[in-house]
């Protein structure tokens, strides 16, 4: 097997070649992968249900190295590898097992008089080749939820995993090369020349997980052949923190979201809170005790932790820890090791609306709260900027939590927790504006891949004459009856009464 | 940029601007607009569809005029095709407006439990719609209805290739409709840019594919989705064993009876069996000529084409030497007049001009094979079109081409209906386009599905929490997996 990429990969064979893989390979690939789709193997239910067990089986086997592959690029806690990585994979895959059959079925629609007699259905098909471009963060996860939903939909599918997670990126290829259907499922690794090459291709949709900067790129090269797209992105997802809540409660959830996926760096974790100046002080203590409780004295020591996953992040990170802006304000934490790329859970009370931690994405283990007077002014300032892939609320108050739902606009919301809805597999689980475009998760990932044709279906009889010309003023009030669709309408046009 | 008979200072204000400025000066105000809340309550929705159905009843005759101006469409055409459509698109979103606004309740699992989830259905926010000329009206007022259904405030840009369309669009829409939600920016390419620079919360673009590439790389620069409704060679495969008289005659229909060959849904070209052929070509003769008379450049009953430049591409591909010798029917211009009068082709060959590129006009060739199979082959080789039509009788033939035929919609024994059945969606796939509307489809296509998930603050597992254990790790696994027997197993420790 050929082996593309620029970067050096553990334990490749002695004697395999390695080139550059440009758009001269990608184009070939892409044709390779059109003439295996169109030999129509991936239409067929059995085909699918083998892939799907296929990459079931590959991730179950074999969930040691992925433990291993993500403590090497992330320092991964392994309970957070097995659960959120390899255990939500699972869950993927038996969903679409137990559904397939069904999301398959054409859906029989409902046809009106104006077209009687005929019958009409919705029948889904695969819309032929896509590209899956994966994220750093949860790399295996983010890599094969997405193909897998590519395949229960019937498409061929090239991945390309995140080279900032390159022992992950390199076990996909290795596994997706040993256990899948290389016809049809094919692994492509590298960095920005890769991932070009493969944007000038003509993919039949193109799906990609990560920042809107990059977002934008995919989709402007995906326009020039009228790819559609889904942009998985993110944004700074807000707590809103009410009083007269279990405030343990609340601050444990928010610590699980946003310390307990990743330290911070996922697209769903809480990036700042919002309070009011009242609450503020009691939020911040029992957030110290309970980061106290979960991590210890010593937290940059922590195994429970994920490191910061390269030194540019930890250099952004540090960058807005130093702003001028926000000194003074570290309730909690802030102690840094460069060398191990880790930075400890930082809690940072009253930062400026204008200071840098406010202005982007924090991806990271530091937690602004920001504060207001009265707690609904916190809708003004979610609102007041881009939409977020999710928003949350820890209330009692039934008025605030509608209001909150009415008018809070985001990818995802959730009440009293963080985090969660990404286990929901009946919710469809995508951004809004600038969070992102399209929805994946249960069957909103075999629909993403999937294209739904109309299908009408007539008889020779019943033939009315009124379509056709020479047009008169009685096939016109005939056909606007008929259109319109109720009988007496009908009946009125018939007898001339309209 | 079009004119107005109207000059008051406020149409003039209402009208078309050239700038960028003025655009972002628009589009701030709507944003204005749409954070006071107006457009999303139920009332307000209703109020405008109510309003847009009326404008249609009453204003009828101006309509009917300003098609027959604009692309001398016949009287029946716009009537039933634009405005009745569009009588009925108004009723459906009136009658299952308020279902499509309720929440929907999903399940939940053990995994979350206790918990409730709902996806919330709510407007994008400013929307800009993109019309063609072709059915100016219907492409207008179609998309706008689904946007306002959605709870969106709406910028329509008409096509200025049917300006008496454009021009009666920002009357009709200025007295009728909420203008502080609702507005119609006529103008070209220059206004269309500026329009296009903006920031949206989503594009619905009906036209062709190169302006499509251009309005998604704009909407690429502000993570605008888009729905992009545009066309492709929409290709009809005769079966032999068929009525042939209806078949023939819903062809017709569905192409020379749709503004002259001029709708993104025409068939645009027959693929049928050598043998099958001189019969169909005699059947499509006979009933051209009982529909359109001995001569159909006469005829009131056919719109015109609708300008020079579409007469003259027209004209290029009659005048293609790879088709000379295979007109079998028609083939008369008249250039002052606009018109061409319904022409088939037979046996052309498949490089010919008239194969490469949507015909969009009212000639119609003829490709043979020698066994119909082979027509799907033809199909697919090419780019996915907006539909594809098959007349058969033959059960297998039809689950075949059902089957393997990508196309964005397929109708079986006839042409273009399935445009009138609300609960199908229309759009296109591959080159042929992005997105669908038309019923609750269109008030989908301007929804966000936001997904909402309802905890409460008892039943804390403690499970998740560092510091993490072995014991933890197993229950989470079991609980994700979320089947009662692993959590028992995890529970006792026997997994």
């Amino acid at each position: 097997m050929l082996v593309y990429g620029t970067i050096t990969m553990a334990g490749a064979e002695s004697g395999s070649q390695k080139k550059v893989f440009d758009a001269e390979a990608a184009s070939f690939l892409v044709k390779e992968l059109r003439e295996s789709f169109g030999s129509g193997r991936t239409r067929s239910y059995e085909w699918r249900v083998s892939q799907v067990k296929a990459l079931l089986k590959a991730v179950v086997e074999n969930e040691d190295q992925i433990v291993d592959a993500l403590r090497s690029d992330l320092a991964k806690p392994p309970l957070e590898t097995v659960v959120y990585e390899v255990g939500m994979f699972k869950n993927s895959c038996e969903v679409i097992l137990k559904e397939l059959k069904h999301w398959m079925v054409p859906e029989k629609v409902k046809t009106s008089i104006s077209t009687f007699p005929s019958s009409a259905e919705i029948v889904p098909e695969p819309l032929g080749v896509v590209l899956v471009i994966s994220a750093w963060n949860y790399p295996i996860l983010l890599s094969l939820d997405p193909v897998v939903g590519a395949i229960a939909a019937g498409n061929a599918v090239v991945l390309k995993p995140s080279e900032i997670a390159p022992a992950s990126s390199s076990l996909l290829a290795k596994l997706i090369e040993k256990y899948m259907d290389n016809s049809f499922i094919r692994v492509v690794e590298g960095a920005v020349d890769e991932t070009t090459a493969l944007l000038q291709q003509k993919w039949d949709k193109i799906f990609y997980t990560g920042n809107g900067k990059v977002g934008r790129i995919v989709m402007t090269a995906a326009a020039k052949h009228l790819t559609p797209v889904v942009l998985e992105l993110g944004g700074k997802s807000p707590v809103v923190v009410d009083s007269n809540i279990n405030l343990k409660v609340a601050a444990r959830r928010i610590i699980s979201g946003k310390w307990g996926l990743n330290n911070g760096q996922a697209c769903i974790s809480p990036d700042y809170i919002i309070t009011t100046k009242d609450c503020a002080p009691k939020l911040v203590d029992v957030l110290k005790t309970e980061l106290e409780n979960c991590y210890g004295k010593n937290p940059l020591e922590s195994e429970d932790l994920s490191r910061i996953v390269s030194s540019n992040h930890f250099a952004r990170l540090s960058k807005l820890l130093n702003d001028d802006k926000v000194s003074g304000k570290i309730a909690y934490g802030g102690e840094k090791d460069e060398k191990k790329l880790r930075i400890a859970p930082t809690v940072l009370l009253d930062v400026p609306q204008d200071s840098l931690i406010m202005g982007e994405e924090i991806f990271g283990p530091l937690l602004p709260i920001i504060t207001v007077n009265k707690v609904e002014e916190s809708i003004d300032v979610i609102n007041s900027g881009s939409k977020p892939l999710a928003a949350y609320i820890f209330t009692n108050n039934k008025k605030f939590k509608e209001q909150f739902v009415k008018n809070v606009s985001a990818g995802g919301l959730l009440v009293n927790d963080t985090v969660l809805h990404l286990v929901v597999h009946t919710l469809p689980f995508g951004g809004v504006g600038e969070s992102g475009m399209g929805a994946y998760h249960g069957k909103f990932s075999f629909d993403a891949f999937t294209h739904k044709k109309a299908v009408l279906y007539r008889s020779f009889a019943g033939d009315a004459s009124l379509r056709y010309p020479p047009y008169t003023d009685t096939k016109l009030r005939l056909m606007k009856a008929l259109i319109g669709g109720s009988i007496i309408g009908i009946i009125r046009a018939l007898f001339g009464w309209s | 940029m079009s004119t107005s008979t109207d000059k008051t200072t406020s149409e003039e204000e209402k009208r078309a601007f050239v700038d960028a400025e003025a655009a972002s000066l628009l589009v701030k105000e709507l944003r204005g607009t749409f954070a006071s809340g107006k457009t999303r309550g139920y009332q307000w929705r209703v109020s405008q569809l109510k309003a847009l159905a009326k404008l249609i009843v009453e204003r009828e005759q101006e309509i009917v005029d300003a098609l027959r101006n604009d692309i001398a469409k016949p009287p029946l055409e716009t009537v039933a095709y634009e405005i009745a459509m569009l009588k009925n698109s108004c009723k459906v979103a009136l009658k299952e407006l308020k279902h499509w606004m309720t929440p929907e309740k999903v399940k939940t699992s053990i995994t979350t439990f206790p918990s409730s989830a709902e996806i919330v259905p709510e407007p994008l926010g400013v929307v800009l719609i993109i019309s063609a000329w072709n059915y100016p009206f219907l492409l207008s007022l179609d998309p706008v209805i689904g946007a306002i259904a959605a709870g969106n405030t709406v910028v329509l840009k008409p096509s200025e290739i049917a300006p008496a369309t454009s021009s009666l669009m920002v009357k009709l829409l200025g007295d009728y409709m909420d203008n502080s939600c609702i507005r119609v920016v006529e103008g070209a390419v220059d206004e269309t840019s500026a329009l296009l620079q903006q920031k949206w919360d989503k594009i619905f673009y009906t036209g062709n594919g190169r302006v499509a590439r251009i309005v998604m790389a704009a909407a690429a620069k502000h993570l605008t989705p888009v729905v992009l409704e545009l066309g492709g060679k929409s290709p009809v495969v005769v079966d032999s064993n068929i009525n042939l008289k209806v078949a023939t005659r819903r062809i017709i229909a569905g192409k020379w009876g749709c503004n002259n060959g001029q709708a993104c849904i025409s068939p645009d070209y027959i693929i049928t069996t050598k043998d099958y052929a001189p019969k169909l070509v005699d059947a499509l003769k006979a009933e051209l000529e009982t529909f359109y008379g001995k001569n159909p450049l006469e005829s009131k009953d056919l719109s015109r084409i609708v300008n020079s430049n579409h007469f003259a591409r027209l004209t290029k591909l009659l005048d293609d030497d790879k088709v000379s010798g295979k007109i079998v029917y028609g083939g008369k211009k008249d250039e002052s007049k606009l018109k061409i009068s319904p022409t088939v082709l037979l046996d052309v060959p498949r490089d010919s001009l008239i194969m490469t590129e949507e015909i969009f006009g009212p000639l119609l060739p003829i490709l043979t094979v020698d066994k119909l199979e082979e027509s799907f082959d033809v199909i697919n080789s090419g780019p996915k079109p907006l539909a594809a039509y098959i007349f058969t009788t033959n059960k297998k033939l039809k689950e075949q081409f059902v089957g393997t035929i990508s196309a964005g919609g397929l109708v079986v024994n006839d042409t273009t209906l399935h445009l009138a059945v609300h609960t199908l969606p229309f759009g296109g796939v591959g080159e042929s386009g992005v997105g669908s509307y038309h019923g609750k489809f269109s008030f989908d296509a301007f929804s966000h599905k936001k997904a909402v998930l309802y905890r409460s603050f008892i039943g804390d597992a403690p499970i998740r929490y560092p510091p993490y254990t072995n014991t933890k790790m197993r229950l989470l696994k079991a609980l994700i997996g979320g089947g009662i027997l692993g959590i028992i197993r995890a529970l006792f420790g026997w997994s």
